[in-house]
């Protein structure tokens, strides 16, 4: 069977491909810390070695629309182009080629179909900066075929943040079962507090530090059970309007298991929001 | 009211860059135009399977070409979407980092929780 070295959970900042790429006086005066950061962050990602990438994200409207809405979506395809151009035209992201790992994807439908989640799919995906943003910061290779896995944080009515731990317990279980010697990482991300279009965006910080502080936490430490009696669908409103990001943190907790202490945990605060990165390794640290 | 044929105008241009720039240059004239061609298109059909029924009411109409993101916001339309249009049409007018940015957020000081429903 396949083995989960390990689970990665993190927020998604579409500007650090800019910020760390800038240089002279275009470069922010926070490039050089985030960059120590996440080229740290990267290494618990190369030191378990992984094969394949499962990769949790959401798609911000780019192929997902109101016509026809997914709640979770898998897509099952053997190459993904990735990033829009209005990714390419507010972030500077590039555009890129991913290759796909149809025979998890395949599993993870069947599987999941079969446990009750009725997951949508895709045969022609072209990937967003939730999947890409990780790509670039824990593998900027890009060398490493994903299956993609979009959920719906987006456009209410969503899915209560309790399915959203339910789903990520059934992926580690399904990946875990997964016919295959291949190692595989699953790698999440969401937001911490955070708002967009709203009077409280782009302050000095996010727009809630004390619910990152308490969500931090809970990550960190593994509980579930405070995350899931503290947050509820109407609760994410108030740290701010795009807060519901934060259920792909709890899918992510979800596949770590409850009661799992993240091995690595580290935080950055910057203007907009804070920057919080967490992995997790079932098996035990790598040597 | 119609947050989805709102966010159905945002969505189309923002991801048309012909459209971005027209909506920014002439507003009133690129929303007449889009409601009468393009609000009922089914998108991925062709033009003889276009849907009937929608349209603006006059104050959406009014707040699209207004460029009016507090009224959009304050009928429902979806924060994102506004936002990100919004940036691509004026943060070029920008003389420092996220002037435009922190200018949007500003002039909606008004707002308190709950926000609008923003559901569709």
């Amino acid at each position: 069977m396949a083995s989960i070295v390990a689970v990665i959970a993190s927020t998604h900042h579409p500007f650090y491909y800019k910020a760390s790429t800038a240089t002279g006086e275009d470069r922010p005066p926070f490039a050089d810390e985030w960059v120590r950061k996440i080229t740290a962050f990267r290494e618990t990602l190369t030191k378990a070695n992984p094969d394949v990438l499962v990769m949790v994200g959401s798609d911000h409207f780019h192929q997902l629309w109101l016509d026809n809405m997914p709640q979770f979506l898998v897509g099952k395809a053997p190459f993904y182009d990735a990033n829009w151009y209005n990714e390419e035209r507010e972030f500077g992201l590039p555009k890129m080629l991913l290759k796909g790992q149809e025979d998890l994807s395949s599993h993870i439908l069947r599987a999941g179909l079969d446990s009750g989640f009725d997951l949508a799919f895709s045969n022609e995906l072209r990937i967003d900066h939730s999947v890409t943003c990780p790509i670039i910061t824990l593998r900027p290779e890009a060398d490493l075929p994903i299956v993609p896995i979009y959920t719906n944080i987006f456009a209410p009515p969503l899915p209560q943040p309790s399915r959203f731990v339910k789903l990520g317990e059934a992926i580690r279980r399904i990946v875990e079962e997964w016919p295959s010697h291949l190692r595989v990482a699953v790698i999440g991300t969401g937001h911490l507090s955070l708002e967009l279009g709203g009077p409280r965006q782009f302050g000095p910080h996010g727009p809630d530090p004390e619910f990152d502080r308490r969500a931090v936490e809970w990550i960190a430490t593994g509980d579930l059970d405070s995350c899931l009696r503290e947050v509820s669908l109407d609760s994410l409103h108030s740290p701010g309007n795009a807060t519901h990001g934060f259920m792909d943190f709890m899918l992510m907790m979800g596949v770590a298991g409850a009661g799992a202490k993240a091995d690595y945990v580290d935080t950055l605060d910057l203007f907009h929001t804070m920057e919080a990165y967490f992995t997790w390794y079932p098996n035990g640290v790598p040597a | 009211m119609s947050k989805y044929l709102l966010n159905k105008f945002l969505y189309t241009v923002d991801r048309d860059p012909a459209l971005v720039e027209r909506y920014r240059s002439e507003p009133h004239d690129m929303v007449a135009w889009w409601e009468s061609t393009m609000a009922n298109a089914v998108l991925n059909s062709h033009g003889g399977e276009a849907s009937t029924w929608l349209s603006f009411t006059d104050e959406e109409r009014a707040a699209l070409a207004d460029h009016d993101h507090c009224k959009l916001f304050e009928l429902g339309a979806h924060p994102f979407l506004t936002l990100t249009l919004f940036i691509a049409m004026f943060e070029r007018d920008n003389t420092e980092p996220l002037e435009y940015q922190k200018a949007y957020g500003a002039r909606m000081a008004h707002f308190s929780m709950p926000y609008p429903d923003i559901a569709t």
